[in-house]
């Protein structure tokens, strides 16, 4: 750290925030779970590496309770690389979060691949310095999860089935939705902001056993007056832009190179690789051959290029296969 | 910058360089924030690289480059074991992520030479500048680290000012060229 006057620096401000998540456009996040295949993701031209201790393909096979990365792994592959380092938390696990700013981490992943901690809430993101990324499968989430604070967005997916059908659901579900917000009178863009808050009470009355007003602490110090007012202008935001107001990314089932080019031309900002990479047979090819796809999404002749002679990807798993119960992007609401 | 064109009424227009084919198509090329290596790399492997030096040697284009931007700019970086191909353009030593990981990311005032009123910066993982010579000229520090110069038709800021709506230091690009 260099002498500087920091009487007039401002940090963790929401300007901040998403300026870093901008700053990964266009970009590969690539999951790693040891150093030197987070050295292979930074070689290969990802904008960024997920350091976990298991890639989800293997927490699927592994079951049990999957938790934050132990912090040595994480801490290594800080030491290892010059590229941002994202790791993830459990949902509604602060502490995990806390445990993950304070290691350093660049980025926090408030994640459904992992075992969801609180039945209630997810994480307060607005209390923490560091930038998060929460999945969504619909515009309700993607705006709750903007509410809380969080910096950028992704598509659930189904993480670890190298199956696109889930995210391209999701891409497709939110967009739909931003276009039906167009023509959306202001009326109904406020009933829409009180459908969205919702969950909030739900939990607000199964903990408490009380009816919910204006006044009501709803979430962290918001009450659902300001909740209900606030989340109508992040819709009102969204309408406007015609796409959501912070970066938002792919992810849950990339495996190849088309696949995340469909989810760029779809409308995605980039793409998270989890399983997809360091599951299949050559992983630095491919790592590099989905890097150009997300550059060059909407040039076919590259694409075809890239596509060759990878080797095998993942094997993959038929979504309708998966129990209900085991369907990680039922995790979370 | 096409906000600029538009307020300025200046012809002119701004457009996403991809290909090795747009570098020969622009008069001014901005090299944005990113992260370096990711940069390096595509310019590199898509003949960009090339692209620009010969542009540079011909000395028929104007650089400015933000953060990311601003390391590739460089003749030298602190860290030699980086994975990234300089551009060489500034007579200037740079130090990668030098005020740290995101938590030291910050916003702040700063005094830039030429500009009568502050300017409000946004460092995300920012680099600075930490050695200047030849005929590079330093155009603002921060607190005592330099964070923009310029040498010839080419500026290095470790900031990045796409992200505020104060459209001076395009303006100021825009009248390098």
């Amino acid at each position: 750290m260099k002498e500087l006057d920091i009487t007039t620096m401002r940090h963790g401000t929401d300007l901040i925030k998403r300026g870093f998540s901008k700053m990964q456009k266009g970009g590969v996040i690539m999951d790693v779970t040891t150093a030197e295949q987070a050295k292979i993701a930074e070689k290969s031209g990802a904008v960024a590496v997920m350091a976990l201790e298991r890639v989800p393909a293997d927490i699927r096979a592994h079951g049990g309770v999957a938790r934050m990365a132990d912090p040595t792994i994480i801490k290594q592959i800080l030491d290892t690389v010059s590229i941002p380092v994202m790791a993830k938390a459990r949902i509604g696990h602060f502490v995990e979060a806390q445990a993950l700013e304070a290691l350093g981490v660049d980025m926090i992943d408030e994640s459904e691949v992992l075992t969801p901690a609180d039945p209630f809430y997810h994480i307060d993101k607005r209390c923490f310095t560091i930038p998060f990324v929460c999945g969504c499968r619909n515009l309700g989430e993607a705006t709750r999860r903007i509410w809380e604070g969080a910096a950028m967005i992704r598509t659930k997916g189904e993480a670890g089935t190298g199956n696109i059908i889930e995210a391209i659901r999701h891409q497709r579900m939110v967009t739909r939705m931003i276009t039906t917000l167009k023509t959306m009178p202001t009326l109904k863009i406020q009933k829409l902001a009180e459908e969205y808050s919702q969950s909030y009470i739900t939990s607000y009355k199964t903990l408490t056993n009380q009816p919910v007003d204006d006044k009501t602490l709803l979430f962290g110090s918001s009450t659902y007056g300001t909740m209900k007012k606030e989340i109508s202008d992040i819709l009102k935001e969204i309408k406007h832009l015609q796409r959501l107001p912070v970066v938002n990314f792919a992810a849950g089932g990339i495996a190849t190179p088309a696949d995340a080019a469909i989810m760029m031309q779809l409308g995605s900002d980039g793409v998270f690789v989890g399983s997809g990479i360091f599951k299949s047979k050559n992983p630095e090819k491919r790592a590099k051959a989905i890097v150009e796809a997300v550059a060059h999404y909407d040039e076919a002749d590259i694409i075809a290029e890239v596509s060759r002679n990878l080797g095998d990807a993942m094997l993959g798993i038929e979504i309708s296969s998966i129990p209900k119960e085991q369907l990680l992007q039922e995790r979370g609401w | 910058m096409n906000r600029v064109f538009q307020e300025d009424q200046k012809t002119g227009k701004a457009i996403l360089i991809r290909q090795i084919k747009d570098i020969d198509s622009c008069d001014a090329l901005i090299i944005p924030g990113g992260e370096s290596t990711t940069i390096s790399r595509i310019l590199v492997n898509s003949g960009m690289y090339d692209a620009i030096r010969r542009r540079m040697e011909n000395d028929d284009i104007a650089l400015m480059g933000t953060c990311a931007g601003c390391v590739l700019l460089a003749k030298e970086l602190t860290d030699t074991t980086a994975d990234v191909k300089l551009l060489e353009a500034i007579d200037m030593q740079v130090e990668r992520n030098a005020f740290g990981r995101q938590k030291e990311s910050h916003e702040r005032s700063i005094r830039i030479k030429g500009f009568t009123e502050s300017y409000h910066a946004v460092f995300i993982r920012a680099p600075i500048i930490t050695k200047t010579w030849g005929d590079c000229e330093i155009l603002s520090k921060a607190g005592k680290e330099i964070v923009m110069a310029r040498q010839k038709n080419y500026l290095a800021l470790s900031f990045h000012p796409e992200l505020t709506d104060d459209l001076r230091i395009h303006r100021f690009f825009l009248e390098m060229l």
